[in-house]
């Protein structure tokens, strides 16, 4: 059923053109309106906090590198940044032995209650974290975990393990089970089966999931205020927006802006170097 | 493979149900249990009261301001989000200028623009909230003093000191944070359409609006409703908790005369400023009660057969 004739060359060419600069214009709007508070960030850290007043958006007189000294020492930007490494290294850790653990178990074995398992594994997925958050703040100060770094990298390896284990179950199953029998039959034991055969094997899976559980263990905003509250154990993000509001009354606009750059560059620079298992990772785990 | 097996189930799942249970699913189910007594969550003294925070609620202005808010993010969130990412990734893959032997092409430097706009997926919420909330300052912020370098003098909006504006400020920053995902999401799943459909219906005379709604859409619709919901749920939960909590002013956040409050800022404050854990845990089971019927319209309005290509 035709019932308008193609267009001619002419006025392809024609349409090409016009939507061309059409697209190509909406398209570097949206890039200049991602880059744009970024480098207006970048440029403020450098700047006197008398010109972040005066003129925010005029280029610093000179380069102040002492707002990122004085933000690092004074501001206690090493510290946090310390505990957030600390925080997150165990829990990444955790969270990926674990999870794959469980997900190896679940996805290659018949067992009673493994559906019941996997689904209370994947259920945590869509719930609200924060319904759980007032229980759990005395669950918490009841085991005398609240306020400490262990406690919450307890916290952050439950909260992650829903997606890892809904993940990593996907990905064991697609394996070929010739593999492990194999090893077996040669006499490995499950355990020795699973760590030296298996895990190796799920590698490409391991990798997305673990820049997945990174950037959202490392942006983590929520578990961390409600569950760590005392002023030496605060991760970045928190540290940052405390910092943000004694900064009300301190003034020091400039130290505040270099510490955000700080906390903003090493996942930057990370995401540059690494975007295509960054990206792979971050659409593989979100919406499997 | 029946050597050892029981045991090694028990001995791998113990730890993981261990931690999952107590962290997460215990506390769960406290929290609806809670949700029926007087508990001020300071002392460990309570008693059952029935449905007591249940019709408190129906009275509760500031719950249902929160409620209203949630909603309209909710519905609107996603919306826009998506629109705009399904606009752009269009425009990356199919916009360019018509190559020899191509029916479709990818505008130039679409792999540059991919890299841009995942930016801030890459960031912290809260870092991104405080850096709009500077960008969003009535004084000295970047906004407002763009609008005056550019003559707009008498234009200077409160931003966030402003309850008609506030909330919007707050959709803005959450819209800026994840268009560019999805742009990258929907791009990967446009490149894997065969070219050959779309030379098909270039060849009947389809315009490039027709091809997008008549081809790109259907066949990405899958994607699309999971977006949808992962969106939804960000509307719901720890995104919209933080944006609002770190930039809108007044005590703990919820901007001037709560006009930004969402239920998740309103459970906090209720348990953590206000001591009435049990009243925040009932405002908790009214978020997940959201929460679930909103799911179930993305799953209802979303079904439609599944198209092999």
């Amino acid at each position: 059923m035709k019932t308008t004739p193609a267009p001619g060359p002419r006025e392809k060419a024609t349409e090409g053109r016009v939507l061309n600069i059409f697209s190509h214009g909406m398209l570097i709007l949206w890039a200049f309106m991602v880059v744009l508070p970024l480098l207006w960030a970048v440029m403020t850290s450098f700047k006197t906090d008398k010109e972040i007043f005066s003129s925010p958006w005029a280029l610093p007189d000179s380069l102040h590198f002492d707002n990122w000294s004085r933000a690092w020492t004074e501001a206690n930007m090493s510290d946090y940044f310390l505990n957030t490494i600390i925080v997150v290294g165990f829990s990444l850790l955790g969270t990926m032995l674990l999870g794959s653990m469980a997900a190896y178990v679940l996805a290659r074995f018949e067992f009673p209650g493994n559906r019941f398992i996997y689904f209370l594994f994947i259920g945590g997925m869509s719930f609200p974290i924060i319904l759980a958050l007032v229980p759990l703040f005395y669950v918490m100060q009841n085991l005398s975990l609240l306020n400490t770094l262990p406690g919450l990298i307890l916290v952050y390896i439950g909260y992650s393990l829903p997606f890892t284990v809904f993940f990593m179950t996907a990905f064991f199953r697609t394996l070929p089970s010739s593999v492990a029998e194999a090893a077996f039959v040669d006499g490995a034991s499950h355990t020795r089966t699973f760590f030296q055969v298996m895990l190796p094997m799920a590698k490409p899976g391991l990798i997305s999931i673990t820049i997945f559980n990174f950037l959202g263990q490392w942006n983590q905003y929520m578990l961390p205020t409600v569950l760590n509250t005392e002023p030496d154990n605060k991760v970045l993000t928190q540290g940052l927006v405390q910092l943000a509001v004694s900064q009300g009354y301190k003034g020091d606009w400039s130290g505040l802006f270099a510490g955000l750059v700080m906390a903003m560059l090493p996942v930057l620079a990370a995401y540059i170097v690494f975007q295509r298992q960054v990206v792979q990772g971050l659409t593989a785990g979100a919406l499997k | 493979m029946q050597h050892g097996k029981y045991r090694f189930i028990v001995g791998f799942l113990t730890a993981p149900l261990a931690i999952y249970g107590l962290f997460v699913i215990w506390p769960f189910i406290q929290s609806i249990y809670y949700s029926f007594t007087d508990w001020s969550g300071l002392s460990p003294e309570f008693k059952m009261v029935g449905f007591k925070n249940y019709t408190r609620l129906l009275d509760d202005e500031v719950f249902w301001k929160s409620l209203q808010h949630s909603v309209m993010l909710v519905v609107l969130l996603p919306l826009v989000t998506l629109t705009m990412a399904l606009f752009f990734a269009f425009m990356l893959n199919v916009g360019g200028r018509r190559r020899k032997n191509a029916a479709i092409a990818g505008v130039r430097g679409s792999a540059f623009y991919k890299v841009v706009y995942f930016f801030p997926q890459v960031l912290s919420i809260a870092i991104v909230a405080l850096l709009f909330q500077f960008a969003y300052n009535p004084n000295s912020g970047a906004i407002n003093s763009a609008l005056k370098a550019i003559g707009l003098d008498s234009v200077q909006p409160d931003w966030l000191g402003d309850p008609d504006l506030a909330l919007w400020c707050v959709f803005a920053v959450l819209v800026w944070c994840t268009v560019g995902f999805f742009v990258v999401l929907f791009s990967a799943g446009m490149a894997s359409i065969p070219k050959d459909y779309y030379e098909a219906a270039l060849l009947d005379g389809a315009n490039r609006i027709t091809t997008f709604f008549k081809i790109t859409l259907p066949l990405l619709w899958d994607t699309v409703q999971s977006g949808w919901a992962y969106v939804g749920i960000l509307a719901l939960g720890a995104e919209a908790f933080a944006v609002v909590q770190i930039m809108t002013v007044g005590p703990n956040g919820g901007g001037p005369d709560y006009s930004t409050t969402v239920l998740p800022l309103y459970v906090y404050q209720k348990a953590f400023r206000d001591g009435q854990a049990a009243y925040a845990t009932t405002i908790g089971v009214a978020l997940l009660i959201v929460t679930l019927l909103f799911v179930a319209v993305v799953m209802k309005l979303g079904r439609r057969e599944r198209l092999e290509y």
